[in-house]
């Protein structure tokens, strides 16, 4: 089964690498950028019986390891 | 004082601090590899050294915070035992839960090296006895991620409590502005845990221990230490 994981910032938590892609972009003349925030993608190849329980492996892999939940969120698509 | 030091791959301040341990107890730490499962019976004081465990993947200390031996170190901390991170030490020490909040990368997206000063918080710790009570010392910095955050109620808990054990200043020892060198909240360069028996710091006092390299501003910690 295929899963891709999407963490990204929580609001409010300074992202200052998104700043400087966002200043970049705005350097580059690429019109209406508003902002940007930088996350992280991960795709995953996963052996499991069904959905449910690919998505609870999947979210004990994002709680232990692939979010650090003080500054991050995290969705698991499936 | 029996003291033992973990290297992680991809640690490289392993050699210096075993230096500064060996000057201040007169005895060579033990070194332990980061899949070692238990710490050498009676060991008073674990230090995570400063490197790049892991190549900083994923998050800096991300990974070296779920290695084996941090349950060990885990155990440690629990019973009171000493626990020193620096630097990436201290990075892991957050990431493996050990201490609030995260290192961010560094506001101005650099990495700095350089020499920096601290004001020292507190010292009724056991990592601090030998500096005076706000005491600047001057000590080095090499990092890139050492932006320390967490949420507002997670800081205000560390100042109510008095954990913030050395923040940023300058020479004169003023806090805030151009003294920080990475936007650290609140100014903050290192902590305690709850009950002061964990330290995290991003500068490296492990460097400053010889008038050879530029001051001994560092030794003090080592030495208090010590006498435990």
């Amino acid at each position: 089964m295929k899963a891709r994981i999407i963490v990204t910032l929580k609001s409010g938590v300074l992202d200052p690498q998104g700043k400087a892609i966002e200043h970049a972009l705005g350097s580059l003349g690429v019109p209406g950028v508003a902002s940007l925030r930088q996350g992280k993608v991960f795709d995953v190849e996963i052996a499991a019986a069904d959905k449910d329980a690919a998505r609870a492996s999947l979210t004990t892999a994002c709680e232990k390891l692939l979010a650090n939940t003080v500054i991050e969120n995290y969705a698991i698509e499936l | 004082m029996k003291t033992a030091v973990i290297v992680f791959p991809g640690s490289n301040r392993e050699g210096d601090m075993a230096r500064a341990l060996r000057q201040a107890t007169g005895a060579k730490p033990a070194m332990l590899w980061h899949d070692d499962h238990e710490l050498p019976k009676g060991v008073d004081l674990v230090v995570l050294p400063g490197g790049f465990s892991y190549g900083d993947y994923l998050r800096c200390g991300a990974i070296a915070g779920r290695a084996a031996i941090m349950d060990a170190v885990r155990a440690h901390a629990a019973r009171g035992g000493l626990v020193l991170g620096v630097c990436n030490g201290f990075q892991i020490l957050c990431e493996s839960g050990l201490l609030p909040g995260v290192l961010m990368r560094n506001a101005n997206l650099r990495f700095v090296c350089k020499m920096q000063h601290l004001r020292v918080e507190r010292n009724d710790a056991a990592f601090t006895r030998h500096y005076a009570r706000g005491q600047i010392i001057e000590v080095a910095i090499a990092h890139g991620e050492g932006n320390y955050e967490d949420d507002d109620e997670g800081v205000a808990r560390l100042e109510g409590e008095g954990l913030v054990a050395f923040r940023y200043c300058d020479a004169a020892g003023r806090i805030g502005g151009s003294a920080n060198p990475n936007g650290s909240r609140n100014d903050i360069a290192g902590i305690y845990s709850q009950r002061r028996n964990v330290l995290g710091l991003m500068p490296h006092p492990e460097n400053l221990i010889d008038p050879l390299v530029g001051g001994i501003d560092g030794r003090a910690l080592f030495e208090s230490l010590a006498e435990v």
